[in-house]
């Protein structure tokens, strides 16, 4: 296989509903390794893209190939669990944080390995202890730590990350973002994340930046 | 059996029953005494028709007539319960199709069965009380879909992030919705006999037969309402489900489903 050629491919992507534009055309390469910080205001359509790529929406224009396919004529499910999109603030399934790390085995029907849960659990700061505890009782930077786990379960080739670290203090955002680089150096794991945190967009390797629709045309137009 | 014929004068008396309701919106101006009047004329015209129709039916005693009025019976059924399925492609024909299986899968087992016999005018009436209560369990249902569906948006959206099938990610909202739909049939058959003497059985007893023979009566259409609600509700939410979703096993987009 050709190196230079990206692993997924996003030209010229655009997202209306109805008349009002939420995307303006993007156009980006993914390479194995990248590591892209998003940002842009509110309005520019960031976590919509997150959801183009991860096919959880159908872009209005514009064409996504990943490893040379067109991911219009890949199976939905297989292609998510190689881009997998994680939201800002997760809602857990279940009881436990064990029914929430568990449903990625139970999507592969595979049993889940109880020391990999708790090494997941540890690499986020969290305690082993923390698996059987109920969802109703974690704080807002648990869950969202929790739910960023079950994206990790089953390593991804592409990980989509909004604002994950959003509701974390500094020791666990840290924690957190060493976990994400290591991932995206150890194990070529594409990473997008979206981000509005100035130390974060001046320590990114790439920076994308969007811009509402409304403001391009208003700029077009001048 | 005590026969007991209503007359006609007596009917024309408990029309006063109608007077009665008509002076009470008058005088607490509800501004309901023009629906009152037209509900009561459309009861009166659509009863006689139908009680003209039964009886020409029951006379002929056909089974093709027997067989297309029980299809009559659940297409309008069918119509009736789609108006609870937007944002459901072919909600008509998913009823259709959800309706008449459960009616006629009952309907067999209690022919069958020997419970009741294929003459109109068993199979008819039973027909009705099938149909009907099958209409509004899928209405139920359908009315459940939508909401569960608004709701859990992003929890599905969650769902399929991880790679899960459409099928895995409505399953939660697929089996809290028959559990809803089923709840009023349930109920009633817990309550049978102690809130309320169904109208089976009621009739009967008005009819001149002994309460004890008419309960066998009101025992089997309380296990033939909850065989159909829980057949046509399963075939409805399995046939629907996936409407909320897109051809790319995409959720289709709602309002304020979007975020930014």
């Amino acid at each position: 296989m050709d190196d230079a050629l990206p692993l997924l491919d996003v030209k010229d992507v655009a997202f209306s509903v109805g008349d009002r534009q939420l995307l303006r055309p993007v156009s980006l390469q993914l390479h194995e390794g990248d590591c892209v910080l998003l940002t842009g205001p509110s309005g520019s359509g960031k976590s919509t893209l997150l959801k183009i790529i991860a096919s959880l929406l159908t872009p209005t224009s514009g064409q996504l190939i990943f490893r040379n396919s067109d991911i219009t004529t890949l199976k939905a499910e297989a292609y998510r669990q190689q881009v997998s999109y994680c939201f800002q603030t997760p809602q857990l399934f279940g009881q436990t944080v064990y029914d929430n790390l568990a449903l990625p085995w139970q999507i592969r029907r595979q049993k889940p390995q109880q020391e990999k849960l708790v090494a997941h659990l540890e690499s986020v700061n969290l305690s082993p202890d923390m698996l059987n505890k109920s969802i109703e009782q974690l704080s807002g930077g648990e869950k969202q730590r929790v739910g960023l786990l079950r994206n990790l379960q089953f390593m991804p080739q592409i990980l989509l990350l909004d604002e994950v670290t959003s509701a974390l203090d500094e020791e666990n955002k840290l924690a957190v973002l060493s976990l994400i680089n290591r991932i995206a150096a150890e194990e070529k794991v594409v990473v997008v994340r979206i981000s509005h945190d100035v130390n974060d967009i001046q320590q990114a390797e790439q920076v994308l930046r969007l811009e509402p629709p409304e403001k391009e045309n208003a700029r077009e137009s001048a | 059996m005590n026969q007991h014929n209503i007359s006609d004068t007596s009917l024309m008396l408990s029309l006063t029953l109608v007077v009665i309701a008509l002076l009470i919106s008058q005088k607490e101006k509800l501004g309901m005494s023009k629906d009152i009047i037209w509900s009561v004329c459309r009861a009166i015209i659509q009863l006689v028709i139908v009680g003209f129709v039964l009886k020409s039916i029951f006379d002929i005693n056909n089974s093709w007539l027997t067989v297309l009025m029980v299809l009559f019976i659940c297409v309008n059924a069918a119509i009736n319960a789609r108006k609870r399925g937007r944002n459901i492609d072919n909600a008509f024909t998913i009823s259709f199709v959800a309706i008449l299986s459960g009616t006629v899968i009952t309907l067999t087992i209690l022919v069958l069965s020997g419970a009741i016999a294929f003459v109109p005018m068993q199979v008819i009436p039973i027909s009705g009380m099938i149909a009907g209560n099958a209409m509004v369990a899928v209405g139920l249902c359908y009315s459940n879909l939508n909401q569960r569906f608004r709701d859990n948006h992003q929890r599905i959206m969650e769902m399929l992030s991880l790679g899960a099938s459409v099928k895995l990610a409505s399953g939660r909202i697929i089996a809290d919705s028959i559990r809803t739909a089923m709840i009023p049939t349930v109920d009633a058959a817990k309550t049978v006999g102690l809130v309320s003497l169904p109208g089976m059985m009621s009739g009967l007893i008005f009819a001149g037969i002994d309460p004890l023979k008419a309960i066998k009566y009101q025992i089997m259409v309380t296990f033939m309402l909850i065989g159909t609600a829980s057949l046509s509700t399963i075939i409805a939410v399995y046939l629907s489900y996936r409407r909320f979703y897109t051809a790319r096993a995409q959720l289709k987009v709602m309002d304020g489903s979007l975020g930014e």
